[in-house]
């Protein structure tokens, strides 16, 4: 089934990859204020590294993700999510109530909703290409 | 909208469960989708449709201007969207592995596996 | 104190680590737990004796109201310290038991957890904790009864003291509720504490029925009283805890509990002493059937524990005081008997007491404390057991309702008990020595402690009742379960009354029945198939009947014919909600369509695509259509405000598609497998239920019943949750622990995937159950 793409393929996706990414975490941090958030920028991220598989195969996507297993990301996913509900617990208001924290140099708004959406990104794009690379994993195998 | 809406939805479930009452276990897969996709709508319809109204607020006020879109139905739904994707590509794969080992299409063909 | 109970949980989580820690003295490790308590309840006896119950507060969930509240009166601190003490001496003698059993780590592990809800059971002052404690112990006796679950009979036994318990614990739960509903007070010190009577009250027959059906179950009253031999099934130390002074006493001790609340009336009255009388004598008379030592050991229990619950249902001062001391005395004789038991078949290698006999020179310390352990149960002065005894004769001729019946049955049972004692005390150790499978000497020091201890409690108590306390600590107890202060004195001697007249004749025809016990044995064989037909057969006659009637709706309902269960739930769904929308809503369906051009431009799209796709004889195009059904979807949902949605479909969708093409085209091409009759049926099922949506939307969007909640989430986002985005705002901030599930289920699916996918890679290429399940799979090839 996976063959190397096209020339322009290839050339497409080794630099749509990058920009996919890029897009997808500015859509992950806007997400709380504009259009975006965690499910929308795993998906992007996630679409990009399809793309790649395709144009590439599996092997090179693998050496491109280095030693990130997509389900290390998973479980990183999810517990960045469990671990933003603990900072309430501290300040001893009900459970998952949001916190936030001012970073006082760039002025930029931390939160445990972020936290939380930053798990919701992980946990979205390692479980879309975890499937994914399986089953071309899997097809690569088959006549 | 919501009457013509609810038509189209409607007739999107009726393919859906005709498709999934159909034996060949690719057809129940196209079922799967269509349903999944037609149960997403009916919850963004039956909490109303408004146009041109997104839920969000414009830089440095506190309300948003104007009546917006509901948007508790919209989140509801965007998870579904990813669920139900998940729930897909599982399906997918669990067909294709029975397949593999029953070497048939034919859903009466596998009923045997469960019991 | 409810950490300490708390703890006991830890303990028995750790128990298999600490037994690879200490070896052979985990045992002696482990009895420090209840030691502890033991000592702490000893040092609170003198204020509880003193100045009354004791609440131990600990707010749970202050803001449901739902606190661990522990009560320390009479009553509970004689069942904690008989559990503590008890407890103690079986874990040292577990000890010497188990020790070469490989699995003894687990061991401690039930049996820990189970002395902890047994504690927290007494203890307990809400009646929603007392019931998850009663369960509790239904569950780790469970696993105690079964420990050897290699054994069929044990895990059937196991099986049948649970379904029994269990069965018992929903009638309990239901009394309970009643009893928090119609008290309006979830816990027994409010319980206690209030003006009006329960008896009066309209839900008083149901919610006493269901709680005694809990009661009795637990504690082996007749008809439940089966599962209670069987479970002998059990390694001998969990018989001598579960059955002398635990797990059956479990529902004597809620009877006891509510016996100041709920007792004295005419159903209360006829209900416990007829049963208990009925269970007293069944007991007694089956235990002369069997010649397993267990056995008779196990029906002698029963004997006691109906004895228990007649005396509840006399209901007088002198009934509540044989209740104590009968429970105490029964608690340490029968626990020395099981624990004297377990030595016999741990040194000869069986339990028939036929097979044994001429032991007393090989086991010297053993016949002691048997002798002291039977003359007690007995009821031979000056053991602790006789005064036991004379107080139930005196309960049973002063009750007041059922005199004669009981006092006979009483009687009887008395004379069977005295003949069983025998049978222990001097079958196996005297008379002519018989060849054993193993050879006899006499057991480890570690369990004879336990037994030797508990013996000389007996003696001790029956000659000096005032040693240690005992008559202050019973005092109280009885007066707890009568609900008024009480004076209690034991002694020896009331002087020549009708009980004691009743002692005498007792012992007499006791010992000539433990006399022609062979020949009284072989005339009760003719009674077997009688036997037979007793509560053991209705519940297996049960069980069959649920089993039989499982098959035969799995036969009809589960046939594995996917499409018959899809058929089933709509047909079902739709007579359902088509009745509730047509008869109890009218669907709006006169409205002014509002739609631009473009709109239906998109709708339409989506539809024709939908269609298509069902209708196309080629998997791409199917494919493509569901394609471009589902950026029609995105276009709709971007017109209509929802950009998110849109964004996301459409990502989605990209995937979808990918996906499909992935695994779709490694399955076969679409086939035509259906009659044509078949595709009428499924086309107008699928009909009707397209057109119910439609109605059921347009019923849904016509009512509006409540307000939609999301107002206050707009009205919040950006003043309270700093953003703006008020869809990813709920996402991740009101609705956080829905997205965090629904993380989970995605992951899950994930997983779910990869293990499918690459798991076979392991499993395939040696000939392994994945392997032959496909051969087995063949024929459909042909």
């Amino acid at each position: 089934m996976v063959k190397s793409g096209t020339i322009i393929l290839n050339t497409a996706a080794r630099f749509l990859m990058p920009l996919q990414l890029m897009f997808s975490v500015f859509l992950l941090l806007r997400g709380h204020d504009e259009p975006g958030g965690g499910f929308i920028a795993g998906l992007v991220a996630a679409g990009g590294f399809t793309l790649y598989l395709l144009a590439f195969g599996v092997r090179a996507t693998k050496q491109v993700l280095r030693m990130v297993d997509p389900r290390d990301l998973i479980g990183v996913g999810l517990l960045l999510g469990m671990v933003s509900v603990v900072p309430a617990w501290f300040m001893d208001q009900p459970f998952l109530t949001a916190q936030w924290w001012t970073i006082p140099v760039i002025d930029f708004k931390a939160s445990t909703p972020l936290i939380f959406d930053i798990g919701v990104y992980l946990a979205v794009l390692g479980s879309v290409i975890g499937m994914v690379m399986a089953l071309m994993e899997v097809d690569k195998d088959e006549p | 909208m919501e009457p013509l809406m609810a038509l189209a939805i409607g007739l999107l479930y009726a393919t859906a469960i005709f498709m999934m009452l159909r034996r060949s276990i690719v057809k129940l897969v196209i079922g799967l989708l269509l349903l999944s996709n037609a149960a997403n709508l009916l919850i963004f319809t039956t909490a109303g449709m408004t146009r041109g109204a997104p839920p969000l607020i414009p830089e440095g006020m506190l309300q948003p201007v104007g009546e917006v879109a509901d948007p508790l139905p919209q989140a509801v739904v965007l998870t579904a969207i990813v669920i139900a994707f998940g729930v897909l590509a599982f399906a997918v794969v669990l067909i294709r592995r029975a397949y593999e080992v029953v070497k048939a299409d034919d859903l009466d063909k596998m009923k045997d596996t469960d019991t | 104190m409810q950490f300490t109970v708390l703890m006991g949980f830890v303990l028995a989580a750790l128990a298999p680590m600490l037994h690879r820690r200490f070896a052979g003295r985990t045992s002696l490790v482990l009895a420090l737990f209840p030691a502890l308590i033991a000592a702490w309840l000893f040092s609170q006896a003198p204020m509880v004796i003193d100045n009354g119950p004791v609440l131990l507060e600990w707010q749970w969930v202050p803001s449901l109201g739902i606190s661990l509240t522990f009560l320390l009166d009479g009553l509970s601190l004689l069942f904690g310290l008989l559990i503590t003490v008890i407890g103690t001496c079986v874990l040292v003698y577990a000890g010497g038991y188990l020790k070469d059993h490989h699995d003894i780590g687990r061991f401690y592990m039930a049996l820990m957890a189970f002395m902890a809800s047994m504690l927290g059971l007494v203890m307990a002052d809400g009646l929603v904790t007392l019931f998850i404690f009663w369960e509790l112990t239904s569950i780790t006796s469970y696993l105690l009864i079964g420990f050897n679950h290699a054994d069929l009979q044990a895990r059937k036994s196991a099986r049948q003291g649970l379904f029994v318990t269990f069965a018992g614990g929903l009638a309990l739960m239901a009394g309970l509720v009643m009893l928090g509903v119609a008290s309006d007070a979830w816990s027994l010190a409010d319980i206690r504490a209030m003006e009006t009577d329960l008896r009066e009250h309209a839900l008083y027959t149901p919610m006493l029925v269901c709680l005694l059906l809990g009661a009795f179950t637990k504690s082996a009253q007749f008809p439940f009283h089966f599962w209670l031999p069987n479970a002998m099934a059990a390694p001998t130390p969990v018989s001598a805890y579960l059955h002398s002074a635990t797990m059956v006493k479990a529902g004597i001790y809620l009877l006891a509990r509510l016996q100041p609340e709920l007792g004295g009336t005419p159903l209360w009255i006829g209900v416990l002493s007829v049963v208990g009388a009925t269970t007293l004598l069944i007991g007694a008379f089956l235990a002369i059937h069997h010649t397993n030592v267990k056995k008779l050991l196990a029906y002698s229990t029963i004997m006691a524990l109906g004895t228990l619950t007649m005396l509840l249902g006399i209901g007088t001062e002198y009934a509540m005081t044989a209740f104590v001391t009968f429970l105490l005395a029964h608690s340490m004789y029968k626990g020395a008997l099981f624990m004297v038991a377990g030595n016999l078949d741990h040194e000869t290698g069986t339990k028939d007491v036929t097979a044994m006999g001429g032991l007393r020179p090989l086991m010297p310390v053993t016949a002691m404390i048997a002798l002291a352990a039977a003359l007690s149960l007995a009821g031979v002065p000056p053991l602790f057991g006789f005064i036991g005894k004379e107080l139930k004769f005196e309960a049973a001729l002063g009750a007041a309702d059922y005199r004669s019946l009981l006092v006979i049955f009483a009687f009887l049972g008395a004379v069977m008990t005295i003949a069983v004692a025998a049978i222990i005390a001097l079958r196996p150790f005297y008379g002519t020595r018989h060849q054993t499978p193993k050879a006899p000497h006499e057991a480890p020091l570690s369990m004879l402690i336990g037994p030797a201890l508990l013996s000389l409690g007996s003696i001790a108590f029956g000659i000096a009742p005032g040693v240690l306390g005992v008559n202050a600590l019973l005092t109280s107890a009885a007066g707890a379960v009568s609900g008024e202060p009480m004076e209690i004195t034991l002694s020896l001697w009331y002087g020549v009354n009708l009980a004691l007249i009743m002692s005498v004749a007792s012992l007499a025809l006791g010992f000539l029945l433990f006399k022609y016990w062979d020949d009284a044995r072989a005339r009760l064989s003719l009674l077997a198939p009688v036997m037979r037909r007793g509560p053991e057969a209705g519940y297996e006659g049960l069980l069959n009947g649920i089993v039989a009637f499982s098959e035969w709706q799995t036969r009809i309902l589960q046939n594995g014919y996917m499409r018959n269960y899809i058929l089933i739930m709509l047909v079902v769904l739709i007579a359902l909600i088509g009745n509730s929308i047509l008869l109890r809503h009218s669907p709006l369906l006169a409205f002014d369509l509002d739609v631009r051009f473009h709109e239906v431009i998109v709708v339409g799209t989506m539809t024709m695509s939908a269609l298509f796709a069902t209708l196309t004889r080629s998997r791409l195009g199917a494919v493509v259509s569901v394609g471009i059904m589902g950026f029609s979807i995105a276009l709709v949902f971007v017109l209509f405000s929802a950009p998110d949605l849109g964004i996301t479909q459409l990502l989605v969708e990209t995937l979808t598609v990918i996906l499909l093409v992935l695994v779709l085209f490694r399955l076969p091409r679409f086939s035509h497998l259906s009659t044509s009759l078949e595709r009428i049926r499924d086309g107008s099922v699928a009909a009707m239920m397209g057109i119910l949506i439609f109605l059921l939307i347009m019923t849904a969007w016509s009512i509006d019943q409540f307000e939609s909640i999301s107002t206050y989430m707009v009205e919040n986002s950006a003043p309270l949750a700093y953003g703006r985005n008020i869809v990813n705002v709920i996402l991740v901030d009101y609705r956080a622990l829905d997205t965090l599930g629904e993380m989970f289920v995605l992951a899950l699916a994930a997983i779910g995937v990869i293990a499918m996918l690459k798991l076979r890679h392991a499993t395939e290429s040696p000939k392994t159950a994945e392997g032959s399940k496909s051969d087995t799979q063949e024929p459909y090839d042909g």
